[in-house]
């Protein structure tokens, strides 16, 4: 269904494309024109996303501004491109996060390589926003791999001290997780081909079949592999602290921000609605590998010495949460999972980039040379506890709206993995207010550093309020993000 | 009024926003008196509201402002529950925290991050009376992690201080270890209610057959939070360490306010406490015995805040063992008169702390007494009423505890209550003694300066001053001639959703016996002031003497019991060591490796194959020949 009767999602997708190609109508030196060229599209493309959200009907399950086009009809492959309330704000998200991206990139760099540097931020950002809107599982898997270029090169060129390798192993470690999926796509187009005779890919279709079981077991663990690696999810996750600390900041706040969150949304849109009885089978063991991930990536973030070490580790332990969510499949819990996803999306970003700002001002991550920063950078410590009380999950701000809902969800179904993931809670407050502690707390180091530069401010706040916003009024989202996940867990109930 | 409910809230939020933005336009005494005139203002409507409840048949009055959270079944409703008991809380909070407001505009005077406190302690409000009004329990969860952030900033106020930012942390952390049990509580509420609003809880509570322990279960989880708000054991340890804060903050939130918290949770949720006789029994016995530890560690401390840090702690223990036994008004009473005789003591020991330069050990006290004599004689009217004292507050609400518990029959608590109401008296009089009488041993150079408080910090101690002396007045117990009207008033919360089976216990003891019970407490009282009178006035060596013979005893006591080294020695240091271990010998060479080690074998393989990548025609052509003969006599075999 598409209410615009005009190709408004289609548009948004491919807009950050058309930007990547404007930029090299610019010359080298013009570092000024590229920037803005890629400000105003990526900021186009969120004005974009927000009018999806103006127009979304809310109350309603199903798939909106659908695009379809045939694309290789003879295996009834489609260009097919729908949002719902599982996607929307996800998209939202994505679009957010690439606009406080460019921002972040404004003084980071110098000038060489300026236009393929914003040329590959708004390719992937095409990649990004077609995963999350994709709904034929080849298009789809289009969009997953394409994504996964600009990353790699955005990380090995414009990365920390270990770049090239760290962007290896985050590119071999997803390709490898997706190679799989790619088999497990293609054999369940000839699945259903042999069943019912007609070839699809189309996820809504797909999603009503009965599929043999032992074909869900293996189609299931496909798919799981690569969302599971994405995500991550323990103990597919050691490419991610060396990705997040090696990455340029603003590739950190999208790896951090975003690019995990195909992962999970992964799960819910496809290996859990598709492959039905599988996930029900093996969702124990995922939670299971959740619980030791919140637990096991808690107490790893408790003993780091690098700023963003310790808050990859954090984010680690806060995705396993929402994957745990994910699997108790109600209403509850899986709502809270998808507003989680976008929660954290926030503060996760509004963190890197402040540390990013510490990280510029003082040339080190190393937490030890940090003290005392509050009192000279009054904003910065404010934007900071803003940011950690976000993440540790206090009432009123966005992440115990999520949270608090996922985790009642979790211990209607299983009370202790409910209790287990709930003693993140006090980890998550220790790690973060050790950090918080340690950075703007204690006496001064003699070298005051600067506070916030207006850009920095106009990059964060937007962040900080949404946090708050969203934390006071979680219902702008979850009035639009229950219903299309009530679908989901009411086809699994009735599997 | 009762409409707009919600306007009581509004004013210290509005506080906080002006001054967090606008503030520094403000000027010091500006931003000072905008957040106290909002408090006030606070303060104007709680009374309003409680006055306009009085004239009402049903004192139950909701107000919803919006919804929430609405997922599913799960639907929470930020909505007020103006009743007798969040009435008496609204005015006694507001109050208190008006004329420490005030209070705070002479002492914080000469701090550079001026208006930064007084938007923190605005704050503080918003989310205390959040906890109050709150009729749906998420939303009073909202309030109670709310005031605990307001702590956490306040006692890490100072925070260039390593103590202060250390003490702020594990504020934090000790309160988030009760509030995951108050969270998980909350869950299992829902699960078995179908509902966090309070009246829906209540009512469901009345009629649902509940499986066995699952209230228990429910009331216990709530518990472990209210232990770690109100400083219990084994969660109180946050507290004395929270004394790093300004001394207003201490006297506000550590003493007056926050803390209890805990106690009116228990008091609102009583319906739940009351169907499980076990959940009671606990919290009679933690209230109890904490009451008891925390006065053995208050006798031995030599820092004037900390003294009253460990008496706090043991006056919540009242508290609980009051609630623990079912008489709920009596712990809330005991509630009211504290915040006013205790936040009285600390404000006093800020106004000591003010003359004396900041100094805090009371062996550096002494012969205070004409030269700050508005502090002296607030100080003393409090002590007095902490003590014991008949006809001051904490007489009359302390008195309705021992006498609940005794009739309750739990009499091991009351006798343990009752040597602790010695002890009390002892540890206050002590400080009186020491800091107040005897021969000054204050530092030369300070002494030349010692100067009392300017009026705006004394009008408010002297206005505690009355409280601490007529507060008791509202709960006169009946052999005395009163008709203990604060008790009646609560009934209208705190009465008639007791189920029969709580109301059963209460034994029917005798006029006699509590007229006996009430003299014996006298004299316990007077008799703990006296000894305090002979050992620091008349015999001053003997503290000494005496903590020299008790050897090992003394230390182990003075060091706290070594609670705080058991803790780290047997929780903080394991989790780090586990946390290092699984960094560095688990997620590096173990399950990295492991991804890295299936690399290694691929890329392996594949150079393994590269062997047979010779280019070579010949070689090509005799691996076809070969699969050609094994295909062939593949084929005849079969």
């Amino acid at each position: 269904m598409n209410q615009m009767g005009f190709p408004l999602l289609t548009l948004v997708v491919w807009l950050p494309l058309l930007g990547a190609i404007l930029v090299y109508a610019f010359r080298r030196e013009q570092v000024k024109a590229v920037k803005v060229v890629a400000l105003g599209f990526t900021a186009l493309t969120f004005v974009g996303t927000l009018l999806l959200w103006a127009f979304f009907r809310s109350g309603e399950a199903g798939y909106q501004f659908v695009d379809r086009a045939a694309w290789i009809p003879q295996f009834g492959v489609e260009y097919a491109l729908g949002v719902d309330g599982i996607s929307l704000f996800l998209v939202i998200l994505a679009a957010l996060l690439f606009v406080v991206a460019v921002l972040t990139s404004w003084r980071l760099l110098r000038s060489e390589g300026m236009r393929g540097y914003f040329a590959l931020l708004l390719f992937m950002e095409t990649g990004v926003l077609g995963v999350f809107t994709a709904l034929d599982l080849v298009l789809f898997y289009v969009f997953w791999e394409v994504m996964l270029v600009p990353a790699f090169f955005l990380i090995g060129r414009w990365g920390g001290a270990k770049r090239v390798r760290a962007a290896t192993k985050f590119f071999i470690y997803t390709m490898a997780g997706s190679a799989l999926m790619l088999v497990a796509i293609l054999a369940l187009g000839y699945v259903v081909y042999s069943a019912t005779g007609a070839w699809t890919f189309n996820v809504a279709d797909l999603a009503g079949l009965r599929i043999p079981w032992y074909t869900q077991l293996a189609l299931f663990g496909a798919f799981a592999l690569a969302f599971a690696v994405k995500a991550p999810v323990v103990p597919f996750h050691t490419w991610l602290p060396d990705a997040y600390v090696e990455a340029p900041t603003p590739v950190t706040i999208l790896l951090a921000g975003i690019l995990g969150k195909m992962g999970v949304y992964g799960f819910i849109r496809f290996a859990i609605p598709l492959f039905r009885d599988a996930a029900v089978y093996f969702g124990p063991t995922i939670q299971i590998l959740a619980v030791i991930g919140v637990l096991y990536g808690s107490l790893i973030a408790l003993v780091q010495t690098d700023l963003k070490r310790l808050v990859a580790y954090s984010s680690l332990a806060h995705v396993s949460l929402i994957v745990l969510g994910l699997f108790a499949v109600n209403a509850q819990s899986m709502s809270g999972a998808v507003f989680q996803s976008v929660s954290h999306g926030i503060y996760i970003a509004a963190l890197f980039a402040l540390l990013g700002a510490l990280e510029t001002r003082k040339g080190t991550r190393d937490i030890a040379a940090f003290g005392g920063v509050w009192k000279a950078a009054p904003v910065m410590g404010f934007f900071l506890l803003i940011a950690v009380l976000a993440s540790v999950g206090l009432p009123g701000l966005n992440a115990f709206a999520g949270e608090f809902v996922l985790l009642l969800g979790v211990f209607k179904a299983q009370k202790a993995l409910a209790v287990l993931g709930a003693l993140g809670m006090i980890f998550g407050a220790w790690y973060m207010l050790t950090l918080f502690q340690r950075v703007m707390q204690g006496a001064a180091k003699p070298e005051a550093l600067a506070d916030l530069t207006g850009l920095e401010k106009v990059t964060v706040a937007p962040l900080l309020l949404l946090a708050l916003v969203f934390g006071v009024q979680p219902n702008l989202l979850y009035s639009i993000i229950v219903p299309a996940v009530e679908a989901v867990v009411k086809a699994v109930a009735a599997r | 009024m009762l409409n707009y409910a919600w306007l009581v809230l509004i004013f210290p939020l509005v506080g906080v926003i002006i001054n967090a933005f606008f503030g520094r336009y403000l000027g010091k005494r500006g931003a000072g008196i905008l957040a106290s005139a909002m408090v006030g203002l606070s303060f104007i409507g709680a009374v309003w509201m409680f006055a306009e409840l009085l004239g009402l048949e049903d004192r139950v009055v909701t107000r919803p402002l919006f919804d929430w959270i609405s997922v599913g079944d799960f639907n929470v409703q930020v909505k007020l529950l103006i009743d007798p008991l969040s009435s008496v809380m609204a005015v006694v909070v507001s109050g208190v925290s008006f004329l420490i407001h005030i209070y705070s505009i002479g002492y914080m005077a000469h701090d550079e991050r001026f208006v930064r406190f007084f938007a923190y302690l605005n704050l503080f409000v918003f989310a205390m009376l959040t906890l109050v009004l709150a009729e749906n329990l998420l939303v009073t969860y909202v309030g109670w992690e709310g005031v605990g952030l307001c702590s956490y900033l306040l006692i890490g106020f100072w925070f260039e201080r390593k103590a202060a930012a250390d003490a702020g942390k594990k504020a934090f952390l000790v309160n988030r270890v009760g509030d995951v049990g108050f969270a998980l509580g909350l869950m299992l509420m829902f699960v078995t209610f179908g509902s966090l609003s309070m009246s829906q809880v209540l009512e469901q509570a009345m009629v649902v057959r509940l499986m066995p322990g699952v209230a228990t279960a429910i009331a216990l989880l709530l518990f472990v939070g209210a232990v770690g708000k109100s400083a219990q054991i084994p969660l109180y340890v946050w507290l004395p360490d929270a004394m790093e804060g300004p001394t207003p903050v201490s006297a506000l939130i550590h003493a007056a306010t926050m803390v209890t918290a805990g106690v009116y949770m228990v008091a609102r949720t009583h319906t739940l406490f009351a169907l499980s006789p076990t959940a009671l029994t606990w919290v009679a016995a933690i209230g109890g015995i904490t009451a008891f530890f925390a006065a053995t560690i208050a006798l031995t401390q030599h820092d004037l805040k900390r003294v009253l840090a460990y008496s706090t702690i043991s006056q919540l223990g009242y508290m609980f063992l009051g609630v623990g036994v079912g008489a709920y008004a009596a712990g809330i009473f005991h509630l009211t008169t504290h915040a006013f005789f205790k936040a009285l003591l600390f404000l006093g020991a800020g106004s000591v702390m003010h003359a004396l330069a900041g100094e805090l050990d009371i062996r550096k006290m002494g012969g205070l007494r004409n030269k700050i004599p508005v502090t002296f004689w607030t100080f003393l009217i409090a002590a007095l009423a902490i003590a014991g004292f008949p006809g001051l507050a904490g007489f009359f609400s302390k008195d309705e505890i021992l006498w609940q518990t005794f009739a309750n029959g739990k009499t091991l608590l009351w006798a343990l209550a009752l040597l602790t109401a010695g002890l009390t008296a002892f540890y206050i009089f002590r400080l009186v003694f020491t800091v107040f009488y005897g021969e000054s041993r204050v530092d030369k150079k300070v002494a030349a300066h010692v100067h009392e408080s300017p009026k705006v910090m004394t009008v408010p101690m002297a206005f505690l001053a009355l409280f601490s002396v007529i507060a008791g007045y509202i709960g006169v117990p009946k052999i005395l001639g009163g008709g203990n009207w604060i008790e009646h008033y609560l009934d209208g919360s705190l009465g008639w959703h007791t189920p029969e089976a709580a109301i059963a216990e209460t034994a029917h003891a005798s006029a006699g016996t509590e007229w006996a019970l009430l003299i014996l407490s006298v004299i316990v009282a007077l008799a703990g002031i006296g000894l305090a009178y002979v050992v620091y006035v008349r015999r001053t060596d003997l503290p000494t003497r005496v903590a020299k013979s008790l050897g090992g005893l003394y230390t182990f006591v003075y060091n706290k019991y070594k609670v705080d080294e058991f803790y780290m020695a047997v929780i903080v240091k394991p989790l780090r060591a586990v946390g290092k271990f699984f960094a560095e010998s688990v997620d590096g060479p173990v399950v990295d490796g492991i991804a890295e080690g299936i690399a290694a074998l691929v890329a392996l393989i594949g150079r393994g194959l590269q062997v047979l990548q010779t280019g070579l025609a010949r070689n090509y052509a005799l691996g076809i020949l070969v699969g050609a003969v094994l295909l062939l006599a593949y084929a005849l075999v079969r």
